[in-house]
């Protein structure tokens, strides 16, 4: 992991850089011996094409969080690896809800492809230029983004054509289906 | 993404379609196939639908193949079949009950499913693990190893059309699930690792049993050897078939063995250590092509790596206690609770509510039999976790499939699909 000192350094050099800008980087954070850099939705791709000039070439990880309630309340991270010095970094980038927006970095990384669309899937993420952006976990016809935290847990419809009113008009009367305890 | 387009791809993925390439080549005497009465077949794409129910995709993964004659064109994974939500569910539940939840993730490494989670809550909660505890993990985390990997063997071979290695390979594999149930009670799904430690300390007589076992599996790994590397069959299929360099492999995020086939000796236990590897003395297997064949034998060789890991840890086995002493974080021994106020309420708060933990979000990463397994945990402070996020290795090696077997036969395809070694339970989670 790079120390305090080093990600200091680490954030500096991205301020500098004329595609990041000074607002590029939001803040750094090192917690419990690890790293993160948290930079603005818009400057992803550039911070890590940087990155991966200073080493960090391996994207280990994408996931996506919900910080509800705080704003803006989405959160993706990319945990980045340097393999030859074993250093990890962490790259977070938050978005708002009513704008999920994030370039996709699945070109650069392919492995980034699939994982982008995990966090599309259940946080509603929308990476603009990711080659095939669909749900990879959950139905294509699923409605909502269920990690979201505001997304109750229980109380969902088993997808058997028996539910299915159109299918079966007898099984809109529950009454029919006895107690439903 | 309109409903269109989603309805035109869904048209795509129902049909099995015969697309035609365009008019068949003239050979040299300037006659087209399709003047000798055929042709035609050759040079259409099919579209084929493997799975999701198929015995030889190791579980419900759904490939839609695009075939030229036997040769894949293209492959489309499409996954979410098992998907049960189970990182949902353990934002629901303290932090010590979401351990059986995710440990029934990847099915075949339990162990390291909770292993991931718990040294990721370790490292935001600060708890020192004992000793004892961590040759205790290193010897449970490495039985399973073994225990995975024979599973991998067995349906492989089975799929390469060696029924027999399956009943060997199971073999051995119950006397792992005995040990198992020896020292946590249950064969499968532990739950045997805590935050700070492991539930309980070995029982008497399970480092017999476990020195028994350790004696023979190398020799059963010779026979295992022995049975395949002499087998020619078994060696036309693998050696040569589908390789990919350590490059592209990196592109696409692979790690563990599949990294290591292609010469890239990437291995956590080495690289970052955790929960004492570092103590032990092992070898990593590295192949050189990365083909079908190294595939195979450095799964082999890590065998042999991992009995020689435990038989270490199980001569090294320090004394001390098994779990952390902190209150906080693990149940007082039973026999506190009659004497002391204090361990009941420590007891109480813990089984009613859990443990708190700090807030902050770390990233937590093991060597898993398929790769890095990596855990995001963030805490709000709370005694539920608020994300938990698990990187298995599975779900992103599966997108190196397609590069792998493009271009080859489709009985190839199944070979590399061996080779690599998916458990969707831990891709769809």
């Amino acid at each position: 992991m790079p120390d305090a000192t080093e990600l200091e350094l680490i954030a500096q050099e991205l301020r500098a850089a004329p595609e990041i800008g000074a607002d590029g980087v939001v803040q750094t954070t090192f917690f419990r011996e690890r790293a993160t850099v948290e930079i603005a939705p818009k400057a992803i791709r550039a911070t890590l094409s940087r990155l991966r000039e200073r080493g960090y070439a391996f994207l280990s990880s994408v996931h996506g969080v919900d910080y509800f309630p705080h704003e803006p309340r989405l959160g993706v991270h990319y945990e980045m690896l340097d393999m030859a010095r074993v250093d990890r970094l962490t790259v977070k980038a938050r978005v708002s809800t009513q704008d999920p927006h994030l370039d996709s970095v699945a070109g650069e990384w392919p492995t980034a492809d699939h994982q982008e669309r995990e966090v599309y899937d259940m946080f509603g993420v929308i990476f603009d230029g990711h080659p095939d952006l669909r749900r990879i976990l959950m139905p294509e016809d699923y409605e909502g983004h269920p990690q979201r935290r505001d997304f109750p847990i229980g109380g969902e419809p088993v997808f058997f054509t028996f539910n299915d009113p159109a299918e079966h008009p007898a099984a809109e009367q529950p009454a029919s289906t006895g107690p439903s305890q | 993404m309109s409903t269109e387009a989603r309805s035109a791809y869904r048209r795509m993925e129902e049909s099995i379609t015969l697309s035609p390439l365009g008019e068949p080549e003239a050979d040299q005497s300037g006659m087209s196939l399709a003047d000798w009465g055929g042709g035609h077949e050759t040079q259409e794409l099919l579209t084929l639908n493997m799975g999701p129910h198929h015995p030889a995709t190791h579980g419900v993964l759904r490939l839609l193949v695009t075939l030229q004659g036997e040769i894949v064109r293209d492959i489309k994974p499409i996954i979410g079949y098992v998907h049960t939500g189970i990182e949902k569910t353990a934002e629901d539940k303290a932090y010590w009950k979401v351990i059986p939840v995710l440990e029934r993730m990847d099915y075949l490494s339990y162990f390291f499913n909770s292993m991931a989670y718990c040294t990721a809550v370790e490292a935001i909660a600060e708890v020192q693990v004992p000793k004892r505890a961590q040759y205790l993990r290193v010897i449970h985390l490495e039985l399973n190893r073994i225990m995975s990997h024979l599973v991998w063997l067995g349906t492989s071979a089975l799929d390469l059309g060696a029924i027999s290695m399956f009943w060997y390979c199971f073999r051995e594999r119950e006397q792992i699930l005995d040990l198992f149930e020896m020292s946590a009670g249950q064969r499968m799904h532990t739950r045997y690792f805590q935050v700070g430690g492991v539930m309980e300390d070995i029982p008497r007589g399970f480092l017999e049993k476990l020195k028994a076992f350790v004696d023979v599996m190398p020799g059963r790994t010779d026979q295992y050897n022995a049975l395949l590397h002499s087998n020619e069959i078994v060696l036309q299929r693998l050696r040569g078939t589908c390789p990919l360099d350590a490059e592209k492999l990196l592109a696409y995020g692979v790690t563990g063995p599949l990294l290591r086939s292609a010469g890239n000796p990437w291995d956590l236990r080495k690289a970052a250590p955790y929960s004492s590897y570092d103590d032990f003395d092992f070898k990593i297997p590295v192949g050189t092509v990365g083909d079908n064949y190294d595939r195979f034998a450095v799964r082999l060789a890590e065998i042999y790596e991992s009995v020689k890991i435990i038989k270490q840890a199980m001569e090294g086995l320090p004394e001390g206690p098994y779990i952390t002493t902190d209150r906080k974080i693990a149940l007082p021994p039973r026999h506190e609770l009659a004497t002391s106020m204090e361990a009941l309420i420590h007891h109480f708060k813990l089984v009613t509510e859990g443990m708190r933990v700090p807030p902050g979000e770390v990233y937590s990463a093991i060597e898993s039999p398929r790769g890095e397994l990596g855990c995001f945990l963030r805490s709000d402070g709370s005694s539920k976790p608020a994300r938990v996020h698990v990187r298995d290795p599975s779900f992103v090696n599966l997108q190196a499939l397609s590069e792998m077997a493009e271009g080859s036969y489709i009985a190839d395809l199944i070979a590399t699909l061996a080779m690599l070694d998916p458990v969707l339970g831990g891709i769809d989670r």
